[in-house]
């Protein structure tokens, strides 16, 4: 072992980064259940490679083939009804698990200085993870992907003077056909895919630079014992790791549960229509996006104005990069800020309640519902440097509570 | 939390901790495996490419002393009608000792196929038309001394000159080791076709 473990780390710094990203990375010990996500999206990254992987060895890029070709994954192939159901549901997941780590992250301020690129990267990466669930939902070319690739990329098209040209560039054509599979495939499968790869390094690089938030939002760096070890840490190997591979048992249960029990969710992790082969002839009865999408669609159409819809969408996407700047309070963690706290409750249920109107059909007598959500969803980011600067809040313990 | 007291703790609770460790490992490679071996076998062919992997064949409008070769399984099959003349140089040669394995020990072809004939019926050759040395297509040579002084009638390799007889057996003095290999396959009831349907799995192609 240590001889060739010595012949190793003289080659490679195996052990040293062991040491420093595991053995020695000092993680707060009041870590709780929100805490799983992170690894736990790791673990979904990984599987959608895998699950990918496969997927692509039976997939035929072309509008011809492309519908057939799923279809044979799912009736065919071996096993291939586990690998599809296994990439598609792990989609909705990854999202859930995405909203939970975003959602603790701001109600334990970890996007707060120093941690701003940390948040910032995370984010891009969210922003990544839509476009690449937007990519993978075209390639099986049912009705809905069709359609959702013409909705989509026109949407590219109201750009001002470089949209029309983009849009061309990005299905390859006049229309969604195989050309647009074809690039769509590549990015998905590589492109895009790389780039959240990598992002993902720099964030848990980020990450380690900064050392971990925890639900008090106290610096547990301020507080070292006589051997330079936060009093409050405790190593991430093996208490972590150990803790982490507890969560990520009870994950995949219910992710195995969820595949064999209720692979579509009812129409939510995949809708009815992906079902039906693509159509430019037939339009679908009502094009709505998957859920982890539909709150922007639903300010999307909250306004019915095509380019203040869009201008608008693209408002919620962007704010919240700037949110390290917009929180003023001295405090971090929403447990000792009772305003700021109720702030995230009433905008994450407003974030849902458009995910669920987004996906009804669009009617006018939903415009208030949805013009309600977007300004309360956009107001928590506008109100935020206001009411931090002077909201009540109680004085944070100087150790974390266990 | 000193190293000490972690040291103490671990003491008190080693046997229990190294049950869990032991547990969990054991079911976490079960579960790893499992998954590990269903995704390589989604790489199997499917059971739609299986059945349409195996050919059926008219032979009808075969006449005697013709063949057909048709493709199966991406690879040539020759089927051809022998004439009683031409399965009567297979006992010839079977006589005179110049086949590597006249009696079809090596198990190139079904059990049921393990003749003279190396067919079901011995007028009907069934056999993949790929030469055992290195893949090459033998030209099939019926008539007599159309390859050497001596030849009766056969198959002789383009590539590398390796010589059959008209069931396929290999020539001493060839470079190709084995006899050509025979498919699974099945008349019908009738006789009017011949369905092949899967390789023989022991035998080896080139």
């Amino acid at each position: 072992m240590s001889k060739f473990g010595d012949w190793i780390n003289k080659r490679f710094p195996a052990r040293e980064m062991m040491r420093e990203h595991m053995t020695e990375y000092y993680a707060a010990k009041n870590f709780n259940i929100l805490y799983y996500t992170g690894s736990l999206l790791l673990l979904m990254i990984v599987l959608q490679f895998i699950s990918g992987f496969f997927l692509m060895a039976h997939y035929v890029p072309t509008s011809q083939d492309a519908f057939n070709s799923v279809q044979g994954i799912m009736y065919d192939t071996r096993w291939g009804w586990l690998i599809r159901y296994m990439h598609v549901d792990g989609v909705s997941l990854i999202f859930i698990l995405l909203y939970l780590h975003m959602g603790r992250g701001l109600l334990y301020g970890s996007y707060r200085n120093p941690r701003e690129l940390l948040w910032i990267i995370g984010y891009v990466i969210y922003i990544m993870m839509m476009g690449e669930a937007f990519f993978g939902y075209i390639l099986p070319f049912g009705n809905l992907s069709y359609w959702a690739g013409e909705v989509i990329t026109s949407i590219i098209h109201a750009v001002p003077i470089i949209g029309p040209p983009l849009t061309t560039l990005a299905r390859g054509g006049a229309g969604v056909g195989t050309a647009t599979l074809e690039r769509f495939l590549a990015l998905h499968a590589v492109l895009w895919f790389m780039i959240i790869a990598a992002l993902i390094v720099l964030h848990i690089l980020a990450l380690h630079q900064v050392g971990s938030n925890n639900p008090d939002g106290i610096e547990i760096k301020n507080l070292k014992g006589p051997d330079g070890v936060p009093v409050d840490g405790i190593p991430f190997h093996p208490y972590y790791t150990v803790k982490d591979t507890f969560g990520v048992a009870i994950f995949l249960t219910i992710f195995a549960a969820i595949i064999f029990y209720a692979p579509t969710m009812h129409g939510v992790f995949l809708e009815r229509t992906t079902f039906f082969r693509a159509n430019p002839m037939v339009g679908l009865p009502d094009v709505t996006p998957p859920w982890y999408l539909a709150p922007y669609y639903a300010m999307l159409r909250a306004v019915p104005n095509k380019y203040f819809g869009i201008a608008l969408m693209m408002l919620a996407i962007v704010l919240p990069f700037f949110l390290p700047w917009l929180d003023r309070n001295p405090v971090r963690s929403s447990r000792y800020r009772p305003v700021y706290r109720w702030m995230i409750y009433i905008m994450g249920a407003t974030f849902f309640m458009l995910a669920y109107i987004g996906e009804l059909p669009p009617l006018p007598k939903y415009f208030f519902l949805e013009r309600m959500g977007a300004a309360v969803y956009i107001g928590f980011y506008l109100l935020l440097p206001v009411i931090s600067s002077f909201e009540p809040t109680r004085t944070p313990p100087t150790r974390v509570r266990s | 939390m000193t190293k000490i007291e972690q040291d103490k703790e671990g003491q008190t609770n080693l046997g229990r901790r190294r049950f869990l460790t032991a547990a969990t490992s054991v079911v976490g490679v079960v579960a790893v495996g499992a998954i590990g071996a269903t995704l390589v076998d989604s790489l199997e062919p499917t059971a739609a490419d299986a059945a349409a992997a195996s050919v059926v064949v008219d032979i009808e409008p075969i006449e005697p002393g013709m063949q057909l070769t048709i493709p199966w399984q991406k690879k040539p099959v020759i089927i051809v009608n022998r004439t009683p003349a031409m399965l009567a140089t297979l006992k010839k040669l079977e006589s005179d000792g110049v086949l590597k394995d006249p009696l079809s020990h090596v198990p190139q072809q079904p059990p049921y196929c393990e003749n003279t004939y190396r067919s079901r019926k011995p007028e009907w050759l069934i056999m993949v038309r790929i030469c055992t040395h290195l893949c090459c297509i033998p030209h099939y040579r019926p008539k007599k001394a159309s390859v050497t002084a001596s030849w009766l009638g056969g198959f002789h390799c383009p590539c590398h000159g390796s010589m059959y007889d008209l069931s396929g057996r290999v020539m001493k003095g060839s470079p190709a080791p084995h006899n050509m290999a025979v498919p699974e396959y099945q008349f019908s009831g009738d006789g009017k076709t011949v369905t092949i349907t899967d390789m023989f799995p022991k035998a080896h192609l080139c």
